[in-house]
C-alpha cells in the first residue's frame, strides 16, 4: 500500500495504540495534521507548545502510558525543550514529534529552521531525524520502545516536511532491532541473596522508595516486602503514593523539606534499601554527612545510578518490581530457615519505638487562627479532607509543592503529578489537564502558586474549550514564596525581585475570561464552601484564588549544602528543647 | 603512559550513523569528562565504527564513563583498556625547519625513530612518525631545537593485547571418597 510519510506517521501512532495527543500545528508539520482529521486519535489543541509537552507528561504520570505531543519546527521545537528536559529528569515516557524544514533546506537557516535533534540531544533518551519516509514505521516503533522500556524517558522524532509528503510502502515492523539497547530487567540472584542477608542483620533499616517504584508498577510488590519485613518506608517526592501514607510503616517524605522522622530515620539507619531512587542532592543534603552508618542496598534499572553518588554495598541492576518480588522470596526463605534453626528473627521493635517517638515529638505544624490570615497549609488540609481519596493532585514548584507533598495523604499510586528533578515552574496547570485527559473519571486538582500559575495559565483556555474540568487552587501569597523564604533566611531579609502583588492580575476575572469558574477566598471559613462549590462543577475548569499568608515558610528545612543532621524545625513551634 | 594512570583509554564500538560522534562527544562535555584525544573510523564491518577516546582520569570516574556511554542507544560495546594491556599507536606529521646544515642531523634523528621523510622543501622537511605516544613526545622534544613549523597528531588508537598464554588444561578433580 502506497501512502505518504504523513499518513504513515499517523498510522504508526495508531498502531502504537495512541488515543490522544497534545499539539499545535505550523508550517513544517502541516502535512501530518492533514491525515489526523481522518484518524481515531483525539488531538488537543494547546495554546503554547510547552503546554503540549507538560500535558503529555501529566498524561504519562497518571496513566503509565506514553504521552504524545506534536508541534512544528523552530520556535515550537524550542518551546518544547523544557518539557523534554523535565521528563528526562523525572524519567517520564513521552514521545514528541516535531516538524522540520524540507530535508534539502536543512542547514541553510531556512524559515523556522532550528537544529532540533542537536538541541534536544542532551534532554532526550534518544532522538531521530527521519531522512526517508520508508523508515517512519520502524522509527516510531523504536521511539515508543525506547521511551517506555528500561529507565523510561522522553524521545523526539523530527520529520522534515518533504519526507512527510514522500510516498512510501506501508508496513508495520514485528519488533525493534536496537543492538545497543538491552535493558537488564532481572536482578542478579547472588546480589539479591546478599541483600536479603543484610536485611536479616539490620536493626535500624529504612526503605528509601523512589520514583522507580512507580515506573516499574511495583507498589504492590513494595507493600508485600514491607509487610513481610516490618521495615519503615520513606517515599521521596517522586514516589509519593508508591506506599500509602496511611500505613503505619510509612514515614512520608525525606529530604530538604522532609518531615523530621523521615529525614532522621535515614540519618540514623544502619541499612538503607534504595529502590528506584537516585540519591538526589535534595534527599541526601551534604553527601558526606548522609546516613553515615548505613549500609546501602541500591536497586535501579539504570546501572549508571549505582555508585553515582554513594557507593552501594549491594548494587542490583534490574526492574524494581521483578527485583522486589525476588527479594520477598529471599527474605521469606531466610525467615523460614531461622525458624527451622530455632533462631529468633532479629527484632526491630526498638527502632519502631524510636520512630514513633519522633513522629509524636516532631510533627508537621502550623497555626490557623479562626480570624487570622489564611494559612496555605490549612487550605491544603481542607482540600485533602474534602476530595475523594483517589484524587489526582498536580503541583508546580516551590512552597506550595512542598506543603502539598508534606500534607496530602497519598494512599494510591499515580495520584501525585509534579516536577521533581527539573523543578519546572508552571508545570501544574498543563500537567493536571494531561492527567485529567488520561483519567477522565477521577477528580484532578492542581495546587499551584501564584508565580507558577502565571507561567502557563493560558492552557486553561485549552481546558475550557476541550471541556476538561480540572480544578486549580492557587495559593496566592503575592510572592515568589520559596525565593522569598531563602532571601529571608539566608540573605538577611533583603528581598530582591520577589513581590508579585495579590490582585494583579485579578485571578478570578482572568479565570472567567478563560471560560473557567473563578472563586476568591480570603478567610478560613470560606475555604470549605469554596472547595465544595468547585467540586460540584464538572463542565468546566474552576480556579480558586486562596489569598494566603505570605509570611508562612516551609519547615522543616535542611539548608542547601548542609548535612541532614542540621535540620531546622519551625522556630515558632520548636518547643521541644534538645534533640 | 606508564606509572600512575592519568588517562583511561576507551574503545567504543558504535553504530555507523550520522550524529553518533556528536552524541558521544556531547555526553563527555555534559558530564564534565575531559577528552585528551579522539579517533574515529569505520571498522571491518561497515555497520559499525570504532571510537578510541583517551580521557583525563582525574575528570572522569572510570565506571561512570562506561555506564553513561552504555546508555547511548547507538553504542554497542565499550571497552576500557589499561595502558599496559593495550597496543597503542599514534601517528604524527611534523614539519621542521631544515636548512642545509641541519638537514643531515634531522634525517639521522628520523632514522633512529624509524620515521619517514614524507616531503622535502628548500627550508624545511615533513616527517611522519608512528608509535606509542611517548615516542612521539620524545621525537617532538628532539625536533624542537630545529624549529617546528607545524605539527599534527592523529590521536591515539588502541586494541587490546592478545593473550599469549596457552589455554590451560582443565584438571580432573576426584571427589574424596
Amino acid at each position: 500500500m502506497r501512502i505518504t510519510g504523513a499518513q504513515a506517521l499517523i498510522k504508526s501512532l495508531e498502531h502504537e495504540a495512541v488515543e490522544v495527543m497534545f499539539g499545535l500545528p505550523g508550517g513544517a508539520i502541516l502535512p501530518v495534521y492533514d491525515p489526523l482529521i481522518d484518524s481515531s486519535i483525539r488531538h488537543i489543541l494547546v495554546r503554547h507548545e510547552q503546554g503540549a509537552g507538560h500535558m503529555a507528561e501529566g498524561y504519562a504520570h497518571a496513566t503509565g502510558r506514553p504521552g504524545v505531543a506534536m508541534v512544528t519546527s523552530g520556535p515550537a521545537a524550542t518551546n518544547i525543550v523544557t518539557p523534554l528536559c523535565d521528563a528526562y529528569m523525572d524519567s517520564i515516557p513521552i514521545v514528541v514529534i516535531t516538524g522540520q524544514v524540507p530535508y534539502a533546506s536543512i542547514g541553510t537557516d531556512a524559515f523556522q529552521e532550528c537544529d532540533t535533534v542537536g538541541i534536544t540531544m542532551p534532554v532526550t533518551k534518544h532522538n531521530w531525524l527521519i531522512t526517508d519516509a520508508q523508515d517512519i514505521p520502524r522509527i516510531v516503533r523504536e521511539a515508543f520502545h525506547v521511551a517506555t522500556t528500561g529507565r523510561p524517558g522522553p524521545v523526539l522524532v523530527d520529520i522534515p516536511k518533504d519526507i512527510a509528503n514522500q510516498q512510501m510502502d506501508w508496513y508495520w515492523p514485528d519488533g525493534v532491532d536496537l543492538p545497543g539497547y538491552k535493558p537488564t530487567m532481572k536482578g542478579h540472584a547472588k546480589q539479591i541473596k546478599d541483600a536479603a542477608r543484610l536485611m536479616s542483620e539490620s536493626r535500624r533499616p529504612v526503605i528509601y522508595a523512589g520514583g522507580g517504584i512507580l515506573k516499574a508498577r511495583a507498589a504492590e510488590a513494595l507493600r508485600e516486602l514491607v509487610e513481610l519485613t516490618g521495615f519503615p518506608v520513606v517515599t521521596t517526592l517522586m514516589a509519593r503514593g508508591a506506599f500509602p501514607d496511611d500505613h503505619e510503616l510509612c514515614l512520608g517524605m525525606p529530604g530538604m523539606h522532609g518531615n523530621y522522622t523521615a529525614v532522621t530515620s535515614m540519618q540514623q539507619a544502619d541499612l538503607l534499601i534504595a529502590l528506584g531512587s537516585r540519591f538526589d542532592d535534595r534527599v541526601t543534603g551534604k553527601v558526606d554527612g548522609f546516613a553515615p552508618e548505613a549500609k546501602i542496598i541500591h536497586v535501579d534499572i539504570d546501572p549508571a545510578e549505582l555508585g553515582k553518588v554513594r557507593q552501594p554495598d549491594v548494587p542490583i541492576v534490574g526492574d524494581c518490581r521483578l527485583v522486589i518480588e525476588e527479594m520477598v522470596k529471599a527474605v521469606a526463605a531466610n525467615k523460614a530457615k531461622h525458624a527451622d534453626d530455632g533462631a529468633a528473627w532479629p527484632s526491630i521493635d526498638e527502632w519502631h519505638t524510636r520512630l514513633r517517638e519522633w513522629q509524636r515529638d516532631f510533627p508537621l505544624v502550623y497555626d490557623q487562627q479562626p480570624d487570622g490570615p489564611l494559612k496555605p497549609q490549612f487550605c491544603i488540609d481542607q482540600l485533602r479532607d474534602h476530595t475523594p481519596d483517589d484524587t489526582i493532585v498536580a503541583s508546580g514548584v516551590g512552597q506550595h509543592q512542598m506543603w502539598t507533598s508534606q500534607r496530602w495523604k497519598f494512599n494510591h499510586p499515580y495520584t501525585w503529578v509534579n516536577s521533581g528533578g527539573l523543578g519546572t515552574m508552571g508545570f501544574a496547570v498543563p500537567a493536571a489537564i494531561g492527567a485529567k485527559v488520561g483519567m477522565p473519571d477521577r477528580m484532578v486538582w492542581a495546587i499551584d502558586g501564584d508565580g507558577c500559575f502565571q507561567m502557563t495559565a493560558q492552557e486553561l483556555v485549552t481546558a475550557s474549550s476541550e471541556r476538561i474540568p480540572v480544578k486549580i487552587a492557587i495559593l496566592n501569597n503575592a510572592y515568589l514564596g520559596m525565593v522569598r523564604q531563602w532571601q529571608e533566611l539566608f540573605y538577611e531579609e533583603r528581598y530582591s525581585e520577589v513581590y508579585l502583588s495579590p490582585d494583579l492580575p485579578d485571578y478570578v476575572m482572568w479565570a472567567e475570561a478563560m471560560g473557567c469558574v473563578g472563586i476568591r477566598v480570603d478567610s478560613p471559613e470560606e475555604v470549605e464552601p469554596a472547595i465544595e462549590k468547585a467540586n460540584s462543577v464538572d463542565d468546566r475548569p474552576v480556579v480558586i484564588d486562596f489569598r494566603t499568608d505570605y509570611r508562612e515558610k516551609v519547615y522543616p528545612m535542611v539548608p542547601a549544602g548542609k548535612s541532614n543532621d542540621e535540620i531546622i524545625l519551625d522556630p515558632a513551634h520548636d518547643t521541644y528543647g534538645e534533640r | 603512559m606508564q606509572g600512575d594512570i592519568q588517562h583511561h583509554i576507551y574503545s567504543i564500538l558504535v553504530e555507523n550513523k550520522f550524529g553518533v560522534l556528536s552524541r558521544v562527544a556531547g555526553l563527555f562535555a555534559r558530564r564534565g569528562f575531559n577528552i585528551v584525544s579522539l579517533a574515529v573510523s569505520p571498522t571491518e564491518d561497515e555497520r559499525f565504527s570504532r571510537m578510541t577516546i583517551v580521557v583525563d582520569a582525574a575528570s572522569a570516574p572510570l565506571e561512570q564513563v562506561t555506564k553513561q556511554l552504555h546508555k547511548l542507544i547507538p553504542v554497542i560495546k565499550v571497552m576500557e583498556m589499561h595502558p599496559d594491556d593495550a597496543v597503542e599507536r599514534e601517528l604524527m606529521l611534523v614539519t621542521v625547519k631544515a636548512a642545509s646544515d641541519a638537514r643531515s642531523q634531522i634525517t639521522e634523528l628520523a632514522s633512529i625513530f624509524e620515521a619517514r621523510i614524507e616531503d622535502v622543501g628548500f627550508e624545511s622537511i615533513t616527517i611522519q612518525v608512528a608509535g606509542r605516544p611517548d615516542k612521539l613526545d620524545a621525537m617532538t622534544d628532539l625536533l624542537t631545537p630545529f624549529g617546528i613549523v607545524e605539527l599534527q597528531r592523529t590521536g591515539l588508537i588502541a586494541l587490546p593485547k592478545l593473550a599469549r598464554r596457552p589455554a590451560r588444561l582443565r584438571s580432573v578433580k576426584t571427589r574424596p571418597a
